[in-house]
């Protein structure tokens, strides 16, 4: 019968029953409509996949499809099990997460190609009459044209084209620019490998096969600590979340775990229950405060001064007055500690300088290979000073001495000293000067009024080297000694007590961080009493809120030591975990292959992003920051008068760093120029670089010849969330409408770069071309000049892994990409096609010049022993690889591109493969995937090689290549390591050697990871994976000058700008607020205040900030976060519209005042969208500003270093880092929000 | 041919508009049960809903009780009553007069919203823009009939329209003939009346027929729908 009917039937009997006195009444009424709930929560299939985000979460999730269409997702539930007496690591997956199918179907998404219509216009014109490279040619060169399209950058005019269109715009644009600048011109970036590995090898190998450039990002976004690199020669490495289960004293600084790792939170939780104490440092009461036993709330960026103090501490009560057994044992074995640095004479005290080597002793110590390499300690026994072996002296050139075995270089046992306090032990107690950074000014941060240069007593000894008698003293002597403890040797600026206010005593903490003594030794002493008593099961989870911070080393490296020193790192339930980004690539060496076209082509074209911006949005321009403001007062004699990007200048000419573009000549042309003159291209190079012939791109950023011409975004928001310096990235690279209102360094005439040319009018407008590939348009989208539209993760085939979990996780395909949406694997194909098709219009088989700098975990890495050296000036020869960039030709062929980038290259074969400084053989790997996924039959340059058409044979590369997804590499791998130290490794993986994973099984199931040397962690049943497990249980050097972990940093650049030994630094001044800018008032109150940009709970980097679920949850929009006591100072109230500016730009947002914040800060939550309910600026005039608009990226010497040992460069491993959190800005509630729901073409109002 | 269309619009139209009403409202309840329902823009803006809405739904509710009493009333009942067809059209005149002006009102102010702002706009469909100009055009016919009422206050025109309706309803043949001779404008009210009939089902106007009246007087407060089958 019909519903109405029934329902307007009331004849019959309906109520058939009673109950609960007549409150209740039974019905025989229609049950039907529930089968509607019931269809709702029906589906045709459930498949598994995760959210690419750069989300350390890697969840494992059922996505639900119904009718073609994804419905909804919930937490998969299916992960392997742990072992007994470890909780399982389900239930993973957060809110985030669970709203992440909005966007799929949402008015949000990228549905069709779309193109800039004035550029559409210009190119269908130019294309009726000429072929397509030439059609690109008529546009860019033309700057009338070329500016019609790049200055409407960011205010909309998309239209739809096809993609046989689109592809044809961006392969004629890649190789006009290939042909006219140079590959090198072409750049991408895109982020985070490791979140979707095949998208990112998508982009990256078609890229690598043109020359192109890829950029790195761990760097860039501030998340790389380049402190792990310099001690442990690390990129990152750290405990997975399970492993806090197993800790016996937790602490979270700087990191907020229930909020930024929702789905490992729970074993912070349940490791509670067992007993174990939890000390939460945060300055404002963050989620993750409400789990501490005690909170401690420094003033922000002070992190160091208290991680320093409680150093003071333990090494006072576990070193000093007494010494537990195990944490000296650990010291001797595990650090640098008992090595020997020589004291020079300056301004009539001594300085540390470097660390003793073989090569300053008579006859080098009887060592042959690598003298200057080896460092030197003393031995206990004998009282002589030994070689001990496993210093980087003995990684390169030589096999089976690279360990930490307790011995010598001639295989004899020593046990080495690590302190020369006894009488008999030192001949004389140096003078010995620290320099102190605690009294500088700063208008928001305490100082204290010691002295610049603090003089301590140290116990040294005379040695004879080679070039005259000398002092020398043991690392552990001179860090006591920095830590400002009385060894009972006299001296000043030492202390007795805790409460003496000296650096860096607890007393002195409390007047620089506000937190008391007492807590500060509390901590300290559970912290190492726990650490003595569980052999170093203490453990500090520690991330972005202290990385970020221009000092970020000192942070960190003040907490590492804490760590170091109690034995904690590579203990299980210890150690350092740090937590930022999805940065953990598990199966990398199976990747890099595929990604870098490795295959083809050696070595790719890498480039850290943080110098490239920094020249290239012209943010240089701008720099407020003198080195004289942070060089040490201790500083040895040199040429420190220089700019920041004098640093980076020179850093790229002596090899440190890499450069891009490279030269000021098309790399395509050096080749040809080699053989006019009758030379081999390294020697031609090298002469041309001399005669000036050749000039270094990074010399002369803002002529045209060096201008980046090409960019490919995907994978990422650079303008919306990563770009620091938004607004100079607007006006100098892209030349559109921006809101910087600072002067540059011409206006200002303040101090003008010695190395890089300066030109009076800066560029604006230095991409020709701006590509991004997004499912969502987001503001990188919104300033494109074409956007393509690209699967989501429930659209396509890949994989992904992160830090906090062992698995290996699929991102699976639940339903074909929506509307025209392509994965990226498909587009770059699509790409590398229509590129193969154009480009023999000006380009054929060609000779690529590529300059290589000196790579870390390479025999080079072990280029520049001592002195820093400019061949520039004359002080020393240009040697490539050597003293320079290495040069290397490699062979282009661009009309067989595509052919190239779907086959498996010949490479793997003819020289295997390679990791973290082993090489082992791949032939059989080959050979399988030739089986697995057939061979191209098409007659060609490709014919018999393994076929890469689909993002699953991609995957398959990757799985089938890598040592942890293949235990047959995995044994390889380890025989090929054990060589190097003389250890047998194998026994890590032969129990896995059977053991390959297929995509499907990963799709079947998330699989664990085999153990590799890649890693200095094990995934076994007895061990949860925990950083350097290796390094401590198998005595595998760490990757460091002296082959452990490094507390004492030689380097001249680092004892120049005073961060040898660890010490506190208040933050930098920015000089962001000038008077000027503060004079832009609208007549309301103002306050300034520290701009902190930490993560959110409504949003993983700018995704799901703009996911209609998650702004429903907030306020629906922008906002920033302030005290009471701040608010009140400007008459701010709760959800006021508020603008927060300086001198790079301005950004508005709702205000949201909360006593959780401390005062003195403004929260900006990262990568907000200006896309979403945000009105314009007032003094600015332009819609929004993001988090970054206030932000510009300060560059720093010391990170700069390379060609020694660990201090050497690798992709995203070291480099410049985008520091924030430095910057002020000032904070006044709005007098008029303005929509700006008008033409472009109208004038805005602005406040001058 | 002027009694041929007499004879469709007002003795035949009538049957088929009633048909639609409720065959096509049974139709879309059962196949469409979550379009059943009243389309309420409260949640995108409340301005001038809450005056336009009250004065148009007390003024249409008002009428559309007057309009079914007054037609579809027995004469003997108003006899009985000792209620005159004079009074009895005095009282519709001022009453419904009152109730449509109310209605009126009401319905220009929905109007506007509905056409002028913004996230209204946006949110309405055709049916939705349709039916509110009609109703208010069927307001506006109404009211002016009130002046051709005035003109002969005796009722007697009022009985036509009674005993039409009533013979549509007991399927009286001659129903039509007794409105051939009306005023046009009464005419054009009723033939847009059983249009509105017409699109009833689908628009948003059969949230009439979901009146959460029974509610008031409801039995029991927790209500168990069984399984069983009464029957068994």
């Amino acid at each position: 019968m019909s519903h109405l009917l029934d329902r307007l039937n009331f004849l019959a009997r309906k109520e058939v029953g009673t109950f609960s006195d007549g409150h209740g009444v039974t019905t025989n009424e229609s049950r039907e409509w529930e089968h509607t709930y019931r269809n709702r929560w029906q589906h045709d299939k459930i498949v598994r996949s995760t959210h690419g985000v750069n989300c350390t979460g890697s969840c494992s999730w059922k996505i639900y499809v119904k009718g073609g269409i994804v419905t909804w997702e919930t937490q998969q539930t299916d992960y392997p099990r742990t072992r007994p007496d470890l909780p399982n690591h389900e239930p993973r997956g957060c809110a985030r997460g669970a709203s992440y199918s909005w966007y799929m179907y949402s008015a949000n998404r990228v549905k069709h190609p779309l193109v800039r219509s004035r550029l559409l216009k210009l190119w269908r014109a130019a294309r009726a009459t000429l072929t397509p490279v030439a059609a690109w040619a008529s546009i860019v060169e033309d700057p009338e044209k070329r500016k019609s399209y790049t200055s409407v950058r960011g205010h909309g005019g998309f239209v739809r084209a096809s993609w046989d269109e689109v592809n044809e715009i961006i392969a004629s644009a890649n190789a006009y620019t290939t042909r006219t600048h140079g590959p090198d011109r072409v750049i991408g970036f895109s982020p985070i490998p490791a979140m979707s590995m095949v998208s990112y090898a998508a982009g990256s190998r078609y890229l690598s096969l043109m020359g192109g450039t890829c950029m790195s990002f761990y760097d860039w976004y501030c998340d790389l600590p380049p402190s792990s690199p310099m001690t442990w020669g690390e990129q990152t490495d750290v405990p997975e979340s399970a492993d806090w289960y197993n800790a016996g004293f937790l602490m979270l600084w700087g990191s907020n775990v229930p909020q930024t790792r929702t789905p490992d939170a729970h074993f912070y939780t349940e490791v509670r229950y067992k007993g174990t104490k939890s000390v939460v440092v945060s300055p404002d009461y963050s989620e993750a405060a409400k789990f501490s036993d005690i909170w401690l709330n420094p003033k922000q960026g002070t992190d160091a001064a208290l991680a320093m103090a409680m150093g003071h501490v333990i090494l006072r009560e576990y070193h000093l007055d007494r010494q537990a057994e195990y944490f000296e044992d650990y010291c001797r074995k595990f650090t640098d500690m008992p090595m020997l640095v020589r004291l020079v004479k300056k301004d009539g005290h001594y300085v540390p300088e470097r660390l003793l080597r073989a090569s300053d002793i008579a006859r080098n110590m009887g060592e042959k290979n690598n003298p200057e390499w080896k460092t030197l300690a003393i031995d206990s026994n004998s009282g002589n000073i030994v070689t001990p072996q496993g210093s980087v002296g003995f990684r390169w050139g030589e096999d089976g001495q690279w360990n930490l075995e307790e011995k010598n270089g001639k295989g004899e046992d020593v046990k080495l000293r690590l302190s020369l306090i006894l009488d008999d032990d030192h001949d004389t107690i140096a003078e010995v000067a620290f320099p102190y950074f605690g009294n500088r000014e700063h208008d928001h941060f305490e100082g204290t009024d010691h002295e610049s240069v603090l003089m301590r007593a140290v116990p040294a000894r005379q040695v004879k080297l080679r070039d005259g008698e000398a002092l020398v003293a043991t690392v552990f002597d001179l860090f006591a000694a920095n830590y400002g403890l009385d060894r009972g040797i006299g001296g000043g600026n030492v202390a007795k007590d805790f409460s003496e206010n000296v650096p860096y005593t607890p007393a002195w903490a409390e007047k620089i961080t506000g937190v008391s003594a007492d807590k500060i030794i509390t901590v300290a002493r559970e912290f190492a009493t726990n650490a003595e008593k569980t052999n170093g099961r203490s453990m500090v989870i520690l991330g972005a809120g202290l990385n970020h911070w221009y000092h970020m080393d000192m942070n960190y490296r003040g907490i590492m030591n804490l760590l170091i020193m109690c034995g904690c790192v590579g203990q299980s339930g210890g150690g350092w975990s740090h937590y930022v980004g999805q940065e953990k690539l598990r199966p990398q060496t199976g990747w890099q292959p595929l990604a870098f076209a490795l295959d083809w082509a050696r070595p790719p074209r890498h480039m850290n992003s943080t110098s490239f911006f920094y020249a290239h949005t012209d943010q240089w321009r701008y720099e407020t920051l003198n080195v004289s403001e942070i060089l040490s007062p201790t500083a040895p004699e040199g040429d420190w008068d220089a700019t920041l990007i004098d640093y980076n200048i020179r850093s790229e000419r002596m090899g440190w760093l890499p450069s891009a573009p490279q030269l000021k000549t098309n790399p395509l042309e050096i080749a040809t120029l080699a053989e006019q003159a009758k030379k081999e291209p390294k020697d031609y190079v090298t002469d041309a670089l001399k005669s000036g012939d050749l000039t270094m791109s990074c010399e002369d950023p803002d002529n045209p010849a060096n201008w980046p011409r090409n960019l490919f975004v995907w994978r990422s928001n650079l303008l919306g969330s990563s770009g620091k310096g938004h607004e100079y990235f607007l006006k100098h690279l892209l030349g559109t409408t921006h809101g910087v209102m600072g002067k540059d360094l011409g206006e200002e005439g303040r101090q003008k770069s010695k190395e890089a040319v300066w030109h009076d009018k800066a560029p604006e407008g230095k991409l020709d071309l701006l590509v991004t590939l997004d499912f969502r348009m987001s503001t990188t989208c919104v300033y494109s000049d074409i956007v393509l539209p690209t699967a989501t993760w429930y659209e396509k085939n890949d994989l992904n892994t992160s830090d906090m979990h062992p698995f290996i996780h699929p991102l699976s395909s639940a339903a074909d990409p929506a509307w025209e949406a392509r994965s990226d694997w498909d587009i770059f194909k699509g790409l590398a096609k229509k590129f193969s098709e154009v480009a023999p219009e000006v380009l054929g088989v060609e000779k690529d010049t590529v300059l290589v700098p000196i790579l870390h975990d390479t025999p080079g890495e072990i280029a520049q022993p001592f002195d820093v050296q400019d061949w520039k000036k004359g002080e020393t020869k240009a040697i490539p690889g050597k003293t320079m960039p290495n040069v290397v030709v490699v062979e282009r062929d661009y009309p067989n591109l595509y052919k190239r980038f779907t086959a498996l290259g010949p490479l793997m074969k003819k020289l295997g493969n390679t990791g973290k400084g082993i090489a082992w053989n791949t032939e059989h790997e080959i050979e399988a995937l030739a089986t697995l996924s057939g061979t191209i039959t098409e007659e060609g340059v490709t014919e018999g090689m393994p076929k890469i058409e689909t993002d699953i044979e991609a995957s398959e590369v990757i799985l089938m290549l890598a040592p942890e997804t293949n235990g047959e590499v995995a044994v390889k791998a380890w025989e090929a390591l054990s060589k190097a130290t003389g250890r047998d490794h194998t026994h890590l993986a032969l129990p896995k050697e059977e053991e390959k994973l297929r995509f499907r099984d990963l799709v079947a199931q998330p699989r664990k990871i085999i153990s590799s040397p890649i890693w200095s962690g094990l995934e076994s049943e007895k061990v949860c994976y925990n950083a350097c497990y290796t390094n401590v249980h198998e005595l595998i050097p760490w990757r460091t000058l002296t082959g452990r972990q490094q507390l004492y940093q030689d380097h001249l650049w680092m004892r120049a700008f005073g961060e040898a030994f660890c010490l506190y630094r208040p933050p930098i001044d920015t000089k962001s607020i000038t008077p000027e800018i503060e004079a832009r008032d609208n007549g309301n109150k103002q306050v300034v205040l520290n701009f902190i940009t930490p993560h959110q709970k409504w949003g993983i980097h700018s995704t799901y900030s703009d996911n209609l679920m998650m702004l429903t949850l907030n306020r629906g929009g922008p906002v920033v976060w302030l005290s009471e006591t701040d608010a009140a100072k400007a008459g701010i109230v709760d959800n006021d519209w508020v603008e927060a500016y300086n001198a790079n730009g301005a950004l508005v947002a709702r205000a949201v005042v909360s006593q959780r914040m401390k005062d003195g800060t403004l929260f900006m939550y990262h990568a907000q969208e200006k896309i979403v309910n945000t009105p314009g600026a007032e003094t600015t005039g332009n819609r929004g500003g993001i988090h970054n608009s206030v932000t510009r990226a300060i560059t720093k010497p010391t990170h700069m270093i390379g060609g020694y040992a660990q201090q050497s460069y690798g992709f995203n491993y070291y480099g410049t880092v985008g520091s924030n959190r430095d910057e002020f800005v000032i904070v006044r509630k709005m007098e008029k929000v303005d929509w700006l729901e008008r033409p472009l073409t109208q004038k805005k109002e602005v406040l001058t | 041919m002027a009694e041929f269309l007499n004879t469709f619009l007002f003795g035949i139209y009538p049957y088929i508009a009633l048909t639609i009403l409720a065959v096509g409202s049974v139709i879309r309840y059962d196949r469409d049960p979550y379009t059943w329902k009243a389309g309420s823009s409260q949640l995108l803006r409340r301005k001038q809903l809450m005056w336009g809405s009250l004065l148009f739904h007390i003024g249409v509710l008002a009428i559309f009780a007057g309009h079914v009493v007054g037609l579809l009333t027995p004469g003997w009942v108003w006899k009985v009553l000792g209620i005159s067809y004079a009074t009895k059209q005095m009282t519709a005149m001022v009453a419904g007069g009152i109730a449509g002006i109310f209605g009126i009102i009401g319905a220009t102010m929905l109007i506007h919203r509905r056409f002028f702002d913004a996230r209204v706009r946006a949110a309405s469909n055709f049916a939705d823009n349709a039916i509110i100009l009609i109703l208010w055009l069927q307001l506006a016919l109404g009211l002016s009939t009130i002046a051709v009422s005035a003109q002969h206050l005796d009722g007697l025109e009022m009985v036509k329209f009674q005993s039409w309706a009533q013979g549509i309803f007991t399927f009286n043949p001659e129903a039509a003939g007794y409105i051939a001779d009306v005023a046009p404008v009464f005419k054009a009210h009723i033939f847009l009346g059983l249009t509105i009939f017409v699109i009833f089902p689908f628009t948003r106007l059969v949230h009439m027929l979901s009146a959460p009246i029974r509610y008031i007087w409801r039995s029991g407060y927790q209500i168990v729908r069984t399984k069983r089958d009464p029957a068994e």
